[in-house]
């Protein structure tokens, strides 16, 4: 079925319209249009399929966490059309072979564009450049280079990172955490940490970093962007930067939106992820921040362990948790349930802005005729219990239990089906 | 009380229960038989990760004078340094048939995990997790600063109210400074804690009452003051300078033990560093309860092993 009509959707505008679809291009919007196939979207809500900029999937190298097919699966749950894969493999992504390697298998699993970020520098060692250019001009079309799970901390490789990737637009995303103020820190510095005896990990570790990037950015005239914001002060520096006309980029995750050090005082290390869970006033902080534009999007920051990495004690447990088939419910509940923003903010902080920012080709464009037809489509009117079980190979699920809003119900992909009435198509994949 | 983690978790009733079993425990390790039969045929499993000879040998002595049967499994040598985790020791240990963990780990939380991970449904009782918690060290602390203040033969049934305390030192990382705290606030005694700012945690809860001026807090009357052992590692990453410099400011040097009034008891959860954070004038005088504390270590923990397992003091 390559012809079909997507009956009485709402777009993330508010208006109601038919879409009908063709050889994966969105061909015709209107009302009462025919095709082969009709689905009925009567009250969903449809948005332009869902970008991450930030994922682990794993593969190369730790495919008892994920592979890139059941993180791909994961991902078209959640309502994604593409996922930006961390460079943090083993071997890592320094090279043209390796980023290669991921987004021919994401083609292969055909659940989700797969867009290798490349690391910035070997073997992530903060030493030597990586083989940034050869990552770019390879086929993977690399755009976005990154560090992740470890900062650029030398502030002259940092200079150099950003200065070299503006010969083809690219864009370095940062990890920010000062490597000596954070050395052993398990958990957010504060009144929890000094109660439990856990090292801290404190915000100016990250404030820190964040202030002098854009310092460089603006110095050498380069994008930057930031991963992960989880502070009120880093909020305040990307506002003073951008305020400025400083090219940086920001992102939240879905579980920095939510929760907070407290839930760290279990010592139940599903709640141990870096940047750390902080405080309601930073939660706070950084929700204003994404309604009102300082920070443009939501990444899931998907990080999959298995379970003996998570079932013991808390300074042996590995960071991170998983979060692509949430993500989207978080953003419902942060902007719309709040009754703060639009749909169409929806849009651009889950789909447009991370697109843009990576240069995705055929990706975040506008639900309109002419556009690849990569679609999310949500029924915000359900309220689901979440299980910890997900399509991703681990269930290092800290949303599990918790009831959320919303619930994607089909996710289209180039035209074809990945989810269909919340399920995987495993026919879809080619 | 089915596990005992962490001094927070005690009500000032349950605390002075668990004080007033100890008293009635010492009396039994003054007699020439020094032993009970009420844990006969319940096995106690000692969970060491982390060397400590003075406390694994301290609970050794509470369980076989409670006539149970005892297994020590520290790390050093064992699977553990082989790659096994902490799950998979408690899980064989579990499967042999075991009535209480007592454990003791370099991880701050290990207890809680133990405890509720659901690798064991049998009591844990934690003898110090990382730079959190010795709960039972608070206990004997307060057992003897009960003895000391209200007399040995007067202390059953009383609380600490009022009682003044100086908690001095390493602050940031001591298990026994946030166990101390907790207990000694729910007795009512009235904690100062000192320490160089590096060392103290700069959060409401242990600011309340802090300071970084050991001779402010010695021209107040004090009717204990504790010191904690200070590592030296610690200067390495410059929390201080050095050892000289620290003794000089937060130490208990023999000029300060010089103006201390006779009254004050001196406290010090062991081993010490003489010279350093201690003055062997001061360790070693009347005024010391520092070996009175080390023999009140075994009657709390027969306290403790006793209500957690025969379930009496549960509620
Ligand atoms: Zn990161
Ligand atoms: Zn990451």
């Amino acid at each position: 079925m390559t012809n079909f009509v997507l009956q009485n959707a709402t777009l993330p505008n508010g208006t109601v319209c038919d879409i009908r679809i063709d050889s994966g291009i969105i061909v015709e919007m209107g009302s009462g249009l025919s095709a082969d196939e009709v689905t009925d979207c009567s009250g969903l809500q449809v948005l332009p399929g869902l970008v991450d900029l930030h994922t682990h999937l794993r593969e190369p190298g730790f495919e008892q966490s994920e592979t890139v097919l059941t993180g791909t699966q994961s991902a078209a749950l959640g309502g994604f059309t593409a996922v930006h894969a961390m460079a943090n493999t083993m071997p890592v992504a320094d090279n043209a072979g390796v980023v290669e390697q991921v987004r021919a298998l994401g083609e292969r699993a055909g659940f989700a564009e797969v867009f290798p970020i490349g690391a910035v520098t070997v073997a992530l060692e903060g030493k030597q450049l990586s083989e940034i250019g050869a990552m770019a001009n390879s086929a993977a079309n690399v755009r976005v280079f990154s560090d992740d799970g470890k900062c650029v901390s030398d502030p002259l490789i940092m200079r150099r990172a950003l200065e070299y990737v503006k010969g083809f637009d690219g864009v370095i995303a940062q990890h920010a955490q000062e490597p000596r103020l954070t050395e052993g820190a398990q958990m957010n510095e504060g009144a929890v940490s000094a109660k439990l005896g856990l090292t801290g990990w404190p915000a100016v570790a990250e404030e820190s970093i964040i202030a002098r990037d854009v310092l460089l950015a603006e110095h050498v005239g380069a994008r930057l962007h930031i991963c992960h914001l989880s502070t009120a002060g880093s909020v305040e520096i990307i506002r003073q930067a951008k305020a400025r006309g400083v090219a940086v980029t920001a992102e939240v995750t879905p579980h920095h939106l939510l929760m907070t050090e407290d839930l760290v005082t279990s010592y139940n290390a599903v709640y141990k992820v870096n940047p750390p869970l902080r405080t309601n006033e930073d939660v706070l902080a950084l929700r204003a921040a994404l309604v009102d534009g300082t920070i443009d999007i939501i990444a899931t920051d998907h990080a999959p362990h298995p379970i003996e990495a998570k079932d013991c004690e808390w300074s042996a447990a590995a960071f991170g948790m998983v979060g692509l088939e949430t993500a989207a419910s978080v953003a419902q509940l942060v902007l719309i349930e709040s009754a703060e923003s639009t749909w169409q903010r929806v849009a651009d902080v889950l789909s447009h802005a991370p697109a843009r920012i990576g240069q995705d080709p055929n990706q975040g464009q506008a639900i309109e005729v002419g556009s690849t037809a990569n679609i999310a489509v949500i029924d915000p009117s359900v309220t689901r219990t979440i299980e910890a079980k997900t399509a991703s190979k681990s269930v290092n699920n800290p949303y599990s239990g918790l009831k959320l809003p919303g619930a994607v119900v089909h996710t289209i992909f180039r035209g074809r089906f990945t989810v269909r009435d919340s399920a995987l198509v495993l026919g879809g994949a080619r | 009380m089915k596990h005992l983690l962490s001094t927070e978790d005690l009500s000032s009733d349950q605390a002075i229960a668990l004080l007033d079993l100890a008293d009635e425990m010492a009396l039994v390790n003054e007699r020439e038989v020094k032993k009970l039969p009420t844990l006969r045929g319940k096995t106690v499993v000692n969970l060491f990760f982390e060397d400590s000879t003075r406390t694994r040998v301290s609970f050794e002595l509470a369980a076989k004078r409670l006539s149970a049967d005892l297994i020590n499994f520290s790390a050093k040598g064992s699977s553990v340094s082989k790659g096994e985790s902490l799950k998979d020791t408690a899980l064989t240990l579990a499967a042999g048939g075991v009535d209480a963990f007592v454990i003791r780990h370099s991880a701050s939380g290990a207890p809680f995990n133990l405890a509720h991970n659901g690798w064991t449904n049998v009591p844990v009782v934690n003898a110090g997790d990382g730079t959190h918690e010795h709960p039972t060290q608070a206990l004997l602390d307060a057992m003897t600063m009960r003895q000391r203040l209200h007399g040995m033969a007067n202390t059953r049934g009383k609380n600490l109210d009022g009682v003044r305390v100086a908690i001095v030192g390493d602050i940031l990382h001591s298990r026994v400074a946030r166990s101390n705290l907790h207990l000694l606030k729910t007795l009512g005694a009235d904690v100062t804690l000192v320490a160089p700012p590096t060392l103290m945690p700069r959060t409401e809860e242990f600011a309340a009452s802090h300071s970084f001026d050991f001779d402010e807090v010695l021209a107040q009357p004090l009717d204990v003051v504790m010191m904690l052992r200070v590592q030296s590692e610690r200067m390495n990453a410059a929390f201080f300078s050095n050892e000289r410099e620290y003794s000089r400011n937060w130490g208990l040097t023999s000029e300060r033990f010089e103006k201390l009034s006779s009254e004050t008891v001196i406290m010090h959860p062991g081993p010490m560093n003489r010279g350093l954070e201690i003055c062997s004038e001061a360790a070693d005088s009347p005024q010391s309860a520092i070996v009175q504390q080390v023999a009140n270590g075994i009657s709390v923990r027969m306290a403790v092993l006793y209500s957690l397992i025969s379930g009496e003091h549960n509620d």
